[in-house]
């Protein structure tokens, strides 16, 4: 079954056509790269299914439901989570903070009881504290449970960014290159982070990336595109070695 | 140097993390207690503004200091508590109901107010707030058949269980448990998913929003909230002074309450009490000054608001962190004392990204 359907996308920053008719199906449980030079239209597509952008025609379908005019709010609680090409966290918050913001997704504010500290609100904080430790052990993020993000090195908040996507318990994890800014060493170590929350948490994979080895290993099928429109879709070998993919890395041969 | 041994998820989110707080915050609350039976009624007088300001205070800390909003404004609020409560009282509502009904009451119309202004960001939230204020004051003074105008309403003798309210000594003991009462509610909220909300909304709109929080949702309820605590700080104002009368809710004491905050210290619980200390009794420090400097610096007009210009200024050049950013760092000196390394908190050069004008 398609977990995402995106039908004929088309979006447009004034003359700028920054997607023209983009189509692509997710199915459940894949890992699915976007691939592309600058300016292709990757990250518009993420803001586009994370609801920051309104597509000016297409279709989005998540699980069988159209969210092609859902506020972005809503995005998180349906299971779609996010990171940022550059992290977007609490800058000032802890980690554990951080992760428990993401943990209360589907809670609604409850000004009233949230004051009183009732019984119920301690049970739900200690049950949310359990889920977050899973992550936690699962990301080996302990030793900076109570570092604040801002004196955490680069490497580290991008994990803390993917932690903090994993607790908003997504079955769509969207990664906004996942890999910029890391080491290779990190980037090596990324590919089992994302094998792992692939396999044992069974989250479908919806990822832009630049770094053709890490696609190359970890993704299922690959999409690439060029100036809006996809250029070509399918297993990795198969898209790199595709005449127009390779035109538009490299240029033509005007011989 | 203390250690802090987390060893279960229920002691992570306890109010006091450890045996040495509960010991000082009980040494603090038996000398409150004590206070009462041993000041003079003058000074008893002073602490409890210093107390209606902190209530204050946790109003607009939680707006400004956790969910990242300003407002020039506050006066408005302060205000609409203490005229609503007022004529409660003067419909002949019992103390406590018409307190609590004043506290709603300016957070139903703090929230009415939220719902438009609140699209707006930065200096526009700012100056829409400052209009605010203006616009109260107008109309205080000009809805005479309500507020009495210029010539302001008298505020009804407060008794409870048949015990007179006003004098000192009671007065103190309210004041004393609406802000205890207060300062448990936000340190509850703060601690669990709708304080969180404000912080995430305070710190990345974006991230925010992909976590799921309404915007517009989590910022009028930060305002409603801040509304209900400044109410109720305005309803205990109204006993203070007596008299209620425009004058005492101006553009100034909207500055003050701001002041109260980014003085005591952005973002932290204890700069509400420090900024209220501050606030309340720098006016007497002031007068006392008087006495001592040579009488012709003392009689200089608008010497008050001069100072407190000045010390804001100092704080913001100085420490912006606020009396609370410099009581962490004279603790860390004291716990870490022969090791205190001199460098461990200075300050870089910061270069911040400007705050764009959308």
């Amino acid at each position: 079954m398609n977990l995402l359907a995106v039908s004929n996308l088309s979006l447009s920053f004034g003359g700028v056509r920054a997607l023209r008719g983009v189509s692509f199906e997710l199915r459940q449980g894949e890992i699915f790269s976007i691939i592309g030079p600058n300016g292709a239209g990757k990250t518009s597509v993420f803001n586009v299914i994370s609801r920051f952008y309104d597509p000016d025609s297409g279709r989005i379908e998540f699980q069988g439901q159209d969210i092609t005019s859902t506020s972005a709010h809503r995005i998180a609680s349906l299971g779609i989570a996010r990171t940022f090409q550059n992290c977007e966290l609490f800058e000032h918050e802890t980690v554990l903070q951080n992760l428990r913001i993401a943990s209360d997704v589907k809670r609604a504010l409850r000004p009233f009881s949230d004051m009183c500290f009732f019984p119920s609100v301690r049970r739900a904080e200690l049950a949310a504290r359990e889920h977050i430790e899973e992550i936690i052990d699962l990301m080996d993020l302990q030793a900076y449970r109570y570092e604040a993000i801002a004196s955490l090195p680069f490497g580290v908040r991008k994990m803390v960014e993917i932690a903090r996507g994993l607790c908003l318990s997504p079955t769509l994890l969207l990664l906004d290159e996942p890999s910029s800014g890391l080491n290779p060493e990190e980037t090596e170590d990324l590919v089992f982070w994302i094998e792992d929350i692939n396999q044992d948490l069974g989250i479908t994979i919806l990822m832009v990336e630049h770094d053709m080895k890490l696609v190359g290993e970890v993704s299922h099928r690959v999409m690439a595109m060029n100036e809006g429109e996809v250029l070509a879709m399918g297993r990795f070998d198969e898209v790199r070695g595709h005449e127009k993919v390779l035109e538009a890395y490299l240029g033509h041969d005007d011989g | 140097m203390r250690f802090l041994f987390r060893t279960s998820h229920s002691k992570d989110m306890a109010i006091f993390q450890h045996s040495g707080q509960v010991f000082w915050y009980g040494l603090l609350a038996l000398a409150l207690f004590v206070a009462p039976f041993v000041l003079d009624p003058f000074y008893l007088g002073e602490l409890a503004q210093v107390f209606i300001y902190a209530i204050a205070g946790v109003g607009l800390m939680l707006l400004v200091g956790y969910t990242g909003m300003v407002s020039l404004g506050h006066a408005a609020f302060l205000a609409i508590g203490a005229y609503a409560h007022a004529r409660f009282m003067t419909y002949g509502m019992p103390f406590l109901p018409s307190m609590l009904c004043a506290a709603l009451f300016t957070g139903f119309i703090s929230m009415l107010i939220g719902l438009p202004v609140l699209r707006m960001t930065g200096v526009y939230l700012a100056i829409a707030t400052l209009a605010l204020a203006e616009i109260v004051e107008q109309v205080l003074t000009h809805w005479t058949s309500m507020t009495g105008g210029f010539r302001g309403m008298r505020v009804p003798d407060a008794e409870m269980f048949g015990l007179a309210l006003d004098p000192p000594r009671p007065f103190f003991f309210v004041c004393l448990a609406a802000l205890l009462a207060s300062m448990f509610a936000v340190l509850n909220l703060l601690r669990s998913p709708t304080g969180r909300a404000f912080m995430a909304v305070r710190d990345s709109e974006t991230s925010a929003v992909s976590m799921g929080i309404s915007l517009l949702r989590t910022k009028t309820l930060a305002f409603t909230l801040s509304g209900v605590f400044t109410g109720l700080a305005g309803a205990l104002f109204a006993h203070r002074i007596g008299h209620l009368a425009p004058d005492a809710f101006t553009l100034m004491t909207s500055i003050q309450l701001l002041l109260m905050v980014v003085v005591g210290g952005l973002g932290s619980m204890h700069g509400i009490i420090f900024g209220a200390i501050f606030i309340g009794l720098l006016p007497q420090g002031i007068a006392l000054a008087r006495d001592v400097v040579p009488q012709g610096v003392a009689s200089w007009p608008g010497i008050e608001p001069a100072v407190f210009g000045a010390i804001l200024i100092g704080f913001l050049i100085f420490e912006p962190d606020g009396i609370h950013g410099r009581w962490r760092k004279i603790r860390r000196y004291f716990e870490e004392f022969p090791l205190y390394r001199k460098d461990t908190f200075k300050r870089q050069q910061q270069y911040l990204s400007t705050e764009r004008l959308r």
